[in-house]
């Protein structure tokens, strides 16, 4: 559905984006994750049309968008960092606007424009000015916007940017409604976004690609061996010894102590999977086995190995109570 | 077309729903209706006189009452024109409205002459509020309507001008007030070109006579329908706008 090779965009001596390519299939939702002035942005507003690229070329619903751009836009639908309403307008007038620019057919205008609105959930306000709109309505008045056509292809630069963590889920469960109907990208530099509503990812830094690969996939390919957390109720006795002799584990490290408990980090040989054999050694010593889970790296934690320059080191998640994302 | 139909009509909208067309309409209307009185009130003390000495001939509304109304319009163009033309670009690019229009499938040509016919319609609107002095001319005297119509058509095509020239400036800014002020300076030296004209010989002369803006006008004043000055104000109009399409372009490549 889409398709994008080699793209580069330089400003005089500053290249913004260099040398990206990925593709998306259809129905697919892909992240975009960098930090900020990583070049997303950029690349999506090549993907528009809004800019051109100084060189490469991108593919939107099978249009070259350099070549056929009024085709290509004709099935994209696109929401800027700031949604672009005009303050003058009422919700109903702009998105009527919006209907006649992007080519909706007279006689279906009136339909689309109530569909997106029950949609988006913004029919309590279409005659509001979209100057007195909420943060979160302005929003969804521009995810009407760009779905008011029906594109195939929904590009969505930083969705959720400033709102509340309420709008942020439904703003979430929206674009995951209208995935199926729609492919979609999607930017962002919040981490838990992307595990939650992407197939795949693109890591972007500094105007490249640094991976492309689904949350899943990345998390496991950052870790080289597998590491579990074990919490044992062993009356301030040292458990470790005993977990380290279960065949398979190359390390056990303490990693807090809340007497009478003590938590260990077990590593263990990759594809190993050492649960089984870890619970029956602590039972069979006759201490309590309080948790065991396996420890894995969270998108955060690989988005900061990835966009630093440090080499990736197996990450060490916090100790349980405290909010995990991946 | 459906597509200018659009634009223009929301652009007539914005100016409506903003306080900027009452404002225009308002000091144009207040400022015409003084020129009114003012050439009235001449031209009745000079017709006057003119009987008290027995002339031999009445006094012509046109020649001079309608003429120099009309051409003091002019002036309103010059001041208010630029108010008009000034946010055209200039707002949707600081409000970021301008991604919409340039993501959407509608071409560059069809945003600019959405624009420029929607500032023509304001203009028009404008115009038709003289029409009310000059129809009470028609209740108490006997005015020619010949050249009333040719002025009309000059005036018309000379705001075309000023109304590509103030895209032209409003596309290259983020700031409405740059716009602003830059389009009144321009067009105030298209207006005072020709004073340098007269001391510079006769080449220069006929050069910046030709230039300006202002000069083109007089034959439809006097209700000469030239298609040279047709062909001016029309090619003014369309390298306005070309030049504006190079503009946005251009604008698109810096990003």
């Amino acid at each position: 559905m889409i398709e994008v090779q080699h793209l580069t965009k330089r400003y005089g001596r500053v290249t913004a984006v260099d040398d990206v390519s990925f593709r998306v299939e259809r129905g697919e939702i892909l992240g975009f994750l960098g930090p900020n002035g990583a070049g997303k942005t950029t690349t999506m507003r090549i993907l528009t049309g809004y800019i051109p690229a100084t060189e490469g070329k991108a593919i939107v619903a099978g249009f070259d968008v350099f070549d056929q751009p009024i085709e290509a836009k004709r099935r994209t639908g696109y929401l800027p960092e700031t949604p672009p309403l005009y303050p003058d307008m009422s919700v109903a007038e702009y998105l009527n606007f919006v209907a006649n620019i992007k080519g909706v057919p007279a006689n279906e205008k009136r339909q689309r424009i109530q569909q997106v609105m029950a949609k988006t959930r913004i029919d309590d306000v279409a005659n509001r000015l979209c100057s007195k709109l909420s943060k979160g309505y302005r929003q969804r008045v521009g995810l009407a916007q760009a779905i008011i056509h029906n594109p195939d292809v929904l590009i969505l630069d930083e969705p959720t940017a400033g709102l509340d963590p309420k709008q942020i889920i439904e703003t979430r469960q929206l674009i995951k409604e209208l995935a199926g109907d729609h492919t979609i990208i999607l930017s962002t530099h919040i981490l838990p976004e992307v595990s939650q509503t992407c197939q795949r990812v693109v890591i972007i830094n500094k105007g490249r690609v640094v991976a492309v690969d689904t949350p899943d996939n990345l998390t496991a390919r950052l870790r080289g061996s597998e590491t579990m957390y074990v919490q044992v109720d062993s009356n301030g006795m040292d458990a470790s010894g005993a977990l380290r002799r279960v065949a398979g584990v190359t390390r056990v490290v303490e990693s807090d102590r809340r007497e009478p408990v003590i938590g260990y980090e077990v590593e263990s040989e990759r594809g190993q999977d050492v649960r089984r054999e870890l619970a029956r050694a602590v039972v069979t010593n006759g201490w309590g086995l309080l948790e065991l889970r396996p420890l894995r790296m969270s998108l955060e934690d690989i988005f900061l190995s990835l966009t630093t320059d440090e080499t990736p080191t197996t990450a060490v998640e916090p100790p349980a109570g405290e909010t995990v994302h991946a | 077309m459906r597509n200018i139909i659009a634009i223009a009509n929301k652009e007539l909208r914005s100016y409506f729903s903003s306080p900027i067309a009452y404002i225009v309409i308002g000091f144009w209307a207040l400022l015409y209706g003084y020129f009114f009185i003012a050439i009235l009130q001449f031209f009745v003390r000079q017709s006057m006189q003119m009987s008290q000495f027995g002339g031999p001939q009445s006094m012509n509304v046109n020649q001079q009452l309608i003429r120099p109304l009309l051409q003091n319009v002019t002036i309103l163009d010059l001041f208010l024109l630029p108010m008009v033309t000034m946010r055209t670009y200039a707002e949707e690019k600081r409000s970021g409205t301008i991604e919409l229009l340039l993501t959407s499938p509608v071409s560059d040509f069809e945003i600019i002459m959405g624009k420029f016919l929607g500032a023509m319609a304001l203009y028009t609107v404008m115009l038709a509020v003289t029409l009310l002095h000059i129809g009470l001319l028609f209740i108490y005297g006997h005015p020619e309507w010949k050249p009333i119509v040719t002025a009309y058509i000059g005036l018309w095509l000379l705001g075309g001008c000023f109304i590509s020239l103030g895209l032209l400036i409003s596309s290259m800014t983020k700031n409405q007030i740059v716009a602003g002020m830059v389009t009144f300076a321009i067009f105030l030296m298209f207006w005072v070109i020709t004073w340098i004209g007269s001391f510079s010989g006769p080449t220069v002369d006929k050069l910046t006579q030709y230039l300006s803006i202002i000069d083109h006008l007089d034959d439809f004043n006097k209700g000469v329908l030239d298609t040279s000055h047709i062909i001016y104000y029309v090619s003014f109009i369309t390298f306005g706008l070309f030049l504006t399409a190079k503009s946005v372009d251009t604008e698109r490549w810096r990003g």
